[in-house]
């Protein structure tokens, strides 16, 4: 029995010892000289890959649009893709292998707030610039301690402000929201809750739902019973739309108010005729027809669309949106600063009245997003299409 | 009254899911009692069945047609899936089985995401979109298809298993394999054909589902482990267990996250196996404990 | 001569650990290797469990998020001692797998995987709902590093060392545990229970003692994983890390401490190589998955010895 264990010991010893050098195979192999190496770093798979699919696609098509051109200073672009799944520790992994054995000047994504509040301790100590097309707040703040980490998607706070304007204006008083159990609604949740007061609303009802959830009757039966006057929901995928279908079917004909990560042609699909009336903030992509011709992101929002659809042949999303931004900031940083990291972080926050999908990004030293409210517009879902709301 | 109407709202909520639960959940049991195995591709049967009907619904095939072939396409996915990954294993521990079900869980989810892409898809409901009104509550016309062809299936299964020579069989090989054998019934077919109908009521259940949540790759996973729920709390070896185990559990579900948090609804599904496997293990109408192979 | 040898494979070991924590360059190596020594540490757990006393359990990861969750919320929000929150979180995973197992381990056939199914799922529900503790699933951020006797395991080469001291550690002492009498006694128990228990073994004790001793593993390496990234979130502790660890424990070999080696660490690389297939990756794993169960049952390390000794045998035949 010992011997038995033994033999398999000493194979598995060096066995161990072969994987590690099976390893070293996977870090060879140097990049070309006249190349700079981008990394993305987003959710292609697993539940959020609504988020990653669009912008992995989007980095793609940018980066060969720029090589079509040129390059930048005459040198070709070439991006490096990993998937981290939503999951942390895959992200973690994906980061140091972008910046070990891909050497990347800097890295677009993650596409969710976890995910990219996990590598920023790999990215930061490197001097690697981070672009994150995550929402969450906490991502760039506090900036004195991440020079490094920037972010383009717009955050739930200017989304939240928007909304409550709105229902100021409207004289609503008493509303209920209904949030999905994910960073995006969790922080959608802690905004509505902390603006409520300063903007005269008493919020009656906090519900929840689970991101593949398929029924939210109960909680909007519930919500029925209380003298909510609109319902909130904050929620992204085929949920929210579940969520203005069973309000319809329980007759429930207060005013639903969607988020940001409802601002998809797919969600008006998926809800059918229930969308009619749904109002909520978008971002300037979803009605970027009806903008006037002075508006500084009408020209970059169109070209970004046109090409975007005519190569796969699918609706645009805003999500892809944060990718194409984060990538043309960042070979405009490139443009001025070169390959060097701080250099290109230098150069990213002096960036000013740049127009991109998202907004026009105003950057500086205290602000690593550089978007303000003007971000969103509200707009209403008419016959199918959205509508500006005035 | 109004209260009333609540709590009605909730059940009737409760018994459409709960119906889904069922059938998954007898999907579940049939594999376990022919083989022991826990198939954990279970709920990718669903999926298959709620997208495959989607697909053939968009080439224009009528919806009773489209439903048909979905479940027989499905259907045959399973036996398939049986031949290949199952029964050339058939010599290896239960964990082992386990263990290519839950590969052959992960590749089917693969593939339906490289075939379908990462989207949801829609579909009709089988009869109108107006919901109908009931003391105050109200219920979609597909909730009523939901139940009426589950508990229609329900007894179909019923009586295949006790009334044709084929049902009987099927419950000759679960109960006793040598003995089976000896009298002549052929138990690896007995086990390729549960494969089969797990599948095609799992495909049934995706198919009645659809009109409601919509087709999406990864819709299997959260309604298989509950279907799996269903199946223990119930009772692994009893059909009517299964369906008050599938019942009680989406009308557990309702009412938890309609009166006490929502947050924690899909939590309600696992609390109550615990419960059930630590006060009643054989399930609530198990006749007879889980075999101990 | 078998406590000589003991002692030679753990000097090759540590001689190894020690190699490539001075050799690997970069962070990604490091990173890599520290998730393959978690992973091992609660396989080496599971398979305990599995391989010796005959039960399988499918909530694994929640014992590894509770040991991380208690580190990290003890260490960053309560300012303990990172050897005292390291401490609470083996007391917690004890108590929850004693209050889980007696009941589980009471009954014949797969109780405890279908009550661990269960458990794991709520554990990482909670994890999710519980925002105003755990950060819920944005996750939790600002896990200081490990302190221990002066030192900060604050670099990575400083990480890795803590890690792969502690898979020592855990790999020895588990090897003892199978030499040990326990060990036997396991062995009997999952040949014949009834044979064994007429011998005077307390099978029921045993397994729980067993369950509990997993749970220990799975809850360190939790503590260490917190310490070692300083930010964890929910979505590391599901269901279907569960079901990989499970996946682990097969492939390496059940009953094979050393194959345990193997499962956790091609397990843990097998996504990074397939990650040049893009959307293709999950296809081929859940198909390699697959083929490696219906063609090598025994796992990867006694299947391709048994496929080399049967091609020794039919030349030697011939």
């Amino acid at each position: 029995m010992q011997r038995g264990v033994m033999t398999v010991g000493g194979k598995g010893i060096s066995l161990l010892l072969g994987l590690i050098l099976a390893l070293g195979g996977l870090l060879s192999g140097p990049a070309q000289a006249a190349e700079i190496v981008i990394g993305g770093l987003f959710s292609i798979t697993g539940p959020q890959s609504y988020l990653g699919e669009p912008e992995r696609n989007t980095l793609e098509m940018a980066v060969a649009e720029i090589n079509a051109k040129g390059g930048i200073n005459g040198n070709k672009v070439k991006a490096v893709i990993y998937d981290d799944e939503g999951d942390a520790n895959k992200a973690r992994l994906n980061a140091s292998k972008l910046i070990d054995k891909d050497k990347v000047i800097a890295i677009i994504g993650p596409s969710l707030t976890p995910t990219s509040m996990a590598i920023i301790d790999i990215t930061q100590p490197a001097k690697i610039p981070l672009i994150s097309c995550a929402a969450g707040v906490n991502i760039t703040s506090p900036v004195q301690e991440r020079p490094f980490v920037f972010k383009t998607a717009q955050t739930g706070q200017m989304a939240v402000a928007r909304i409550y304007q709105y229902l100021q204006k409207k004289d609503i008083k008493k509303i209920a929201i209904i949030t999905v159990s994910s960073s995006f609604g969790v922080s959608g949740k802690d905004q509505l809750v902390a603006q409520a007061a300063k903007a005269g609303l008493e919020i009656v009802a906090q519900e929840v739902f689970g991101e593949k959830d398929t029924d939210m009757t109960p909680q909007l039966t519930k919500i029925r019973t209380t003298p909510a006057q609109a319902v909130i929901c904050w929620g992204t995928g085929p949920a929210p739309a579940i969520v203005a279908k069973n309000m319809k079917q329980l007759g429930l004909t207060i005013p639903l108010i969607q988020s940001h990560g409802a601002a998809s042609k797919k969600f008006i699909e998926y809800a059918g005729d229930a969308a009619e009336g749904i109002i909520l903030p978008a971002g300037k992509i979803a009605v970027y027809r009806d903008l006037p011709d002075s508006d500084p992101q009408k020209s970059v929002i169109k070209n970004y669309v046109e090409k975007y659809e005519a190569k796969f042949k699918t609706p645009v999303s805003g999500f892809g949106g944060y990718a194409y931004d984060a990538f043309n900031l960042l070979m405009h940083a490139v443009g001025k600063a070169g390959t060097d990291g701080t250099k290109i972080a230098q150069e990213l926050q002096k960036i000013q009245n740049f127009p991109g999908v998202s907004g026009v990004f105003n950057l500086s030293p205290e602000d690593h997003n550089g978007l303000g409210p003007d971000a969103f517009v509200m707009v209403k879902i008419e016959k199918g299409e959205w509508k500006l709301v005035e | 009254m109004e209260k009333l109407a609540e709590l009605l709202q909730y059940i009737f909520s409760g018994l459409t899911n709960g119906a889904i639960y069922a059938l998954i959940g007898l999907g579940f049991s049939i594999i376990f009692n022919a083989t022991a195995i826990i198939n954990f591709a279970q709920g990718e049967f669903v999926m298959l069945g709620a997208l495959v009907v989607i697909a053939f619904s968009a080439l224009g095939l009528s919806l009773p047609l489209a439903l048909v072939l979905a479940v027989a396409a499905v259907t045959v996915m399973g036996l398939a899936f049986e031949r290949l990954a199952i029964r050339p294993a058939r010599d290896a521990t239960a964990i082992s089985l386990i263990i290519i079900t839950v590969g052959g869980g992960v590749l089917i989810k693969g593939l339906a995401m490289l075939l379908w892409g990462k989207d949801a898809y829609t579909l009709p409901p089988f009869s109108g979109q107006e919901p109908l009104t009931l003391a105050g509550a109200t219920i979609l016309p597909q909730s009523l298809w939901i139940m009426a062809l589950t508990l229609l299936l329900v007894v179909g299964l019923e009586a295949f298993l006790h009334f044709t020579i084929l049902g009987k069989a099927m419950r000759a090989a679960s109960y006793n394999p040598v003995a089976a054998r000896l009298v002549g019934i052929r138990v690896s077919q007995m086990v390729q054909f549960s494969f089969g109908l797990s599948a095609a009521l799992g495909a049934a259940a995706g198919v009645l589902i659809a009109p409601i949540t919509m087709g999406v790759y990864d819709m299997g996973t959260m309604l298989g482990l509950k279907g799996f729920c269903a199946a223990v709390i119930g009772g692994l070896g009893s059909i009517f267990g299964v369906v008050l185990g599938g019942l009680l559990l989406g009308v557990a579900e309702a009412l938890a996250s309609g009166l006490v948090s929502s947050g924690y609804r899909d939590a309600v599904a696992f609390l109550i196996l615990l419960l059930v496997l630590f006060f009643r293990p054989q399930g609530l109408i198990g006749r007879r404990p889980l075999r101990s192979s | 001569m078998a406590r000589y040898q003991r002692w030679l494979q753990a000097g090759v070991f540590y001689l190894l650990v020690a190699l490539s924590g001075s050799l690997l360059p970069g962070t990604y190596y490091v990173t890599l290797l520290n998730l393959i020594g978690l992973h091992i540490i609660i396989v080496l757990g599971l398979n305990l469990l599995m391989g010796y006393a005959g039960q399988i359990s499918l909530g694994h990861a929640a014992f590894f998020g509770l040991g991380a969750y208690t580190s990290g919320i003890l260490t960053a929000t309560y300012k303990v001692d990172p050897l005292l929150a390291l401490l609470a979180g083996l007391l917690l995973s004890t108590l929850v797998a004693v209050i889980v197992g007696i009941p589980a381990l009471k009954l014949k056939g797969y109780y405890l995987a279908m009550a661990t199914l269960g458990f794991g799922i709520i554990v990482a529900i909670a994890f999710q709902q519980m925002d105003w503790l755990t950060g819920g699933p944005s996750g939790f951020m600002g896990i200081p590093p490990f302190r221990f006797l002066g030192w900060r395991f604050q670099t990575p080469a400083a990480k890795f060392f803590l890690v792969w001291a502690l898979v020592g550690l855990i790999l020895f002492l588990s090897l003892n545990i199978v030499d040990s009498r326990i060990g036997r006694a396991l062995r009997a128990i999952h040949d014949s229970e009834t044979a064994a228990l007429a011998m005077g073994v307390d099978a029921q004790r045993l397994k729980l003692l067993i369950f509990v001793v997993s749970a220990l593993y799975a809850s360190l390496a939790g503590s260490l994983l917190a310490h070692t990234v300083n930010f964890i979130a929910p979505s590391s502790f599901g269901f279907m890390f569960s079901i990989k660890l499970v996946t682990m424990v097969v492939v390496g070999g059940m009953a094979s401490i050393w194959g345990s080696l193997l499962g956790a660490a091609v397990l843990t690389v097998l996504p990074e190589l397939l990650a040049v297939f893009h959307d293709l990756e999950v296809v081929i794993f859940g198909l390699i998955l697959m083929v490696v169960m219906i063609f090598l049952p025994r796992g990867l390390v006694r299947g391709l010895l048994d496929l080399w000794e049967l091609r020794r045998r039919k030349k030697q035949g011939r």
